[in-house]
């Protein structure tokens, strides 16, 4: 789950919705530089938005104490990103199926079927506090 | 503190109620619970709600959140909904979750209205 690339930024945010905002702004515009398309744009949007407010709202509950460490490479060939926050983290494996009968009219539990719908890598470390994600920017969305 | 002003409009079509979303994008935690504010106070018994997506470009899970318990509402009320003029992009969405299963989705406004009316 590391970024190795020389190009890697590292940066923390706050775990707020203008942080949150803001860095999903920047990402997409150096991906936008990097001439990936409009599908590949909004999956990248999504899944940032779905992973970073994951990490602000259930991990550090929204606590101005406690910031989202994010790491990233935008490359033209794929876009890579870990997002860590200070939680107890979660076990993704336990999460219930939000397509199933029982789940479908519950109103959250959605983000993290979204991030793996719409990007090619997405994994948790062990803890399930830091989740890493790839979109190649080659694949067809 | 400046009053956020809601993402939607609200007007009326014969017996239909038609809310109108129109903001690009649905993602902050203020325009949720804006429209929030706006919409669940105008369900009423029998209502007949159409939401217009036509203008809405990107949303996230807690959007989706809102609308089911929106559509809570209106089926605690007896009444009907209907997403109209959903974006290709967005309907992706519903698919991948399977909320195309739960929404009645139209086109657009006027065929809302008219499978409402019919």
């Amino acid at each position: 789950m590391t970024i190795r690339q020389s190009n890697r930024k590292c940066l923390t945010i706050a775990s707020n919705n203008t942080a949150v905002g803001r860095l999903c702004s920047r990402i997409l515009s150096e991906a936008a530089e990097n001439q990936y398309s409009e599908d590949h744009l909004f999956a990248i949007h999504l899944a940032l938005e779905e992973a970073l407010m994951n990490a602000a709202k259930h991990g550090n509950e929204m606590d101005p104490n406690k910031e989202v460490a994010v790491e990233y490479t935008i490359t033209p060939e794929k876009l890579e990103i870990s997002i860590a926050d200070q939680g107890r983290g979660f076990d993704p494996g336990t999460l219930p199926d939000p397509r199933s009968e029982e789940n479908l009219y519950k109103y959250g539990g959605r983000g993290v079927l979204l991030m793996r719908s719409y990007m090619d890598v997405v994994e948790f470390n062990e803890k399930g506090n830091c989740v890493y994600m790839v979109k190649y920017r080659a694949k067809k969305t | 503190m400046k009053e956020r002003i809601p993402p939607v409009g609200i007007t009326y079509s014969g017996g239909v109620t038609i809310t109108t979303l129109t903001h690009e994008r649905i993602l902050e935690d203020a325009d949720i619970r804006a429209l929030e504010n706006t919409i669940l106070p105008v369900i009423e018994p029998d209502i007949k709600l159409i939401m217009d997506f036509s203008s809405v470009q990107f949303l996230t899970s807690t959007a989706l959140g809102l609308l089911i318990r929106i559509s809570k509402k209106v089926r605690e009320n007896q009444g009907q909904m209907s997403l109209c003029g959903i974006q290709p992009k967005i309907m992706e969405v519903f698919k991948i979750t399977q909320l195309d299963r739960v929404f009645d989705i139209q086109p657009d406004v006027t065929s809302g209205i008219k499978a409402m009316e019919g």
